[in-house]
């Protein structure tokens, strides 16, 4: 993580939430809506690891579960985990995989949906596993997978790989 | 690590808290100051989502149209099977009433049945009906509808019967003129099949226009004719009085109207079995 990451991810972490909360929500394909902030964590997760990716998924679950009126912590909780194990998935990818983006946003959104429905389960309210995973993980699965390599390229361009990072990959092993 | 311990903390207190408690209170000033963000962004996104919504809207309405067609379709398809099934029980009905009537002949057992095969050509004034020696038809057995007289059974399977019309050109059918006692025989007209003449009437008969003309039903010692007495035949549109002639002509029009027939019953003198 560099000085410039400090300024930029937080920048763009606002921007995303905004979008989300104010458009993107408006956006329902059958009972789901695309995920740009979940999305955006895995992305700057898988390209500068764990680190950014649980303190980005840190405070864009926060900034959602305020804006959102909703019980405090149980998005910032989802997302700083799936922000932590997206960047270890994306050393581990970057070498094995052809489709990195792809591959760790559907698992963080499959991860998320679970992991939020059995949260709310615990603290006492429940959806239908029909309407759980039909109507709601399906269509929001398609659209994140839809959003994420354009949100992966222009995080590529906004944080270029550091030096250390460009030379772990070109000598592998 | 820490992150997720304040995480599960922040739910802990939150979920523990009262509505007045300080994460709530700061959730709600978090929200005050996002207020004016969301607004901002819903008041600039509002064209596109309004463009979205149109699209979504048009492309909805597009498939509401296909799926609203196909149920015109078929709601259609159901109209015409209610009314044929409506039409159909019109004229089971007609036939019952006509079987449980006084107008129906006595000692002859009805076998309902469909036509199956209208006349092949005007030449050939036959059909076929659904119903054969298995439903206990047999040959010139007379077949009638509640209207009136239709032919005669000339030949016959297990399942099916072929009934010579009154129209044909061999059918021949003696009658009478109810009212006035006048007889003679019906048969099919010169001109076309859509009119019988009665011949054989006495010149000082009277018979005037709408006269109904009936099966005469006669008996000759062991013979007896091959109709019951009394089935309507048609009503007398024209009465012609030649001098060169030796009998009345008497023109009838059938009250069966031999190019619609659906139903009819087959009179049969036995106990017939369902058809």
């Amino acid at each position: 993580m560099t000085a410039a990451d400090v300024f930029k991810a937080p920048g763009l972490l606002l921007l995303a939430a905004l979008l989300q909360v104010s458009v993107l929500w408006t956006i329902e394909v059958s009972n789901g809506h695309p995920d740009l902030l979940l999305v955006l964590v895995v992305v700057l997760a898988l390209v500068r690891g764990p680190l950014l990716g649980s303190v980005a998924g840190f405070s864009a679950g926060l900034f959602l579960d305020v804006a959102t009126f909703s019980t405090l912590g149980i998005s910032s909780l989802l997302l700083t985990l799936v922000g932590y194990w997206s960047g270890r998935l994306g050393s581990i990818m970057s070498k094995s995989s052809p489709h990195p983006p792809l591959l760790a946003v559907g698992l963080a959104t499959i991860a998320v949906a679970l992991g939020s429905a059995f949260l709310h389960f615990v603290l006492g309210s429940t959806v239908g596993a029909s309407e759980l995973l039909g109507r709601v993980l399906l269509p929001t699965l398609v659209l994140n997978l839809l959003l994420a390599y354009p949100v992966h390229r222009l995080v590529c361009r906004l944080f270029p790989r550091t030096t250390r990072a460009a030379r772990e990959v070109i000598v592998p092993g | 690590m820490a992150l997720v311990l304040v995480s599960l903390a922040l739910i802990t207190v939150y979920f523990r808290e009262s509505s007045g408690g300080t994460l709530h209170s700061a959730q709600r000033i978090g929200v005050s100051i996002l207020t004016p963000f969301e607004v901002a962004g819903e008041r600039v996104s509002r064209p596109f989502r309004d463009a979205y919504g149109w699209t979504a809207d048009l492309v909805g309405a597009k498939s509401d149209n296909e799926r609203l067609r196909e149920e015109v379709q078929a709601l259609r398809k159901q109209v015409i099977q209610n009314e044929t099934a409506a039409e159909e029980n019109k004229r089971l009905q007609k036939m019952l009433n006509y079987i449980g009537g006084s107008r129906y002949p006595v000692g002859f057992t009805a076998v309902p049945t469909q036509v199956i095969q209208k006349p092949p050509n005007p030449y050939a004034q036959q059909i076929l009906v659904h119903a054969g020696t298995s439903n206990g038809v047999k040959i010139y057995d007379p077949v009638v509808t509640q209207e009136g007289l239709v032919g005669i059974v000339t030949d016959v399977t297990s399942g099916t019967a072929q009934v010579r019309l009154l129209t044909d050109q061999a059918s021949a059918v003696s009658a009478e003129v109810l009212g006035t006692g006048a007889s003679g025989i019906v048969a099919r007209g010169p001109s076309d099949s859509s009119t019988l003449v009665l011949n054989r009437v006495p010149k000082d008969e009277v018979v005037t226009e709408g006269d109904l003309v009936i099966t005469s039903g006669w008996q000759s010692g062991p013979l007896t004719s091959l109709y019951p007495k009394g089935i309507p035949i048609g009503k007398v549109s024209g009465v012609s009085r030649r001098d060169v002639d030796l009998y009345t002509r008497i023109q009838v029009t059938p009250l069966v109207d031999f190019g619609s027939l659906d139903d009819v019953i087959v009179l049969t003198a036995g106990d017939p079995k369902k058809p």
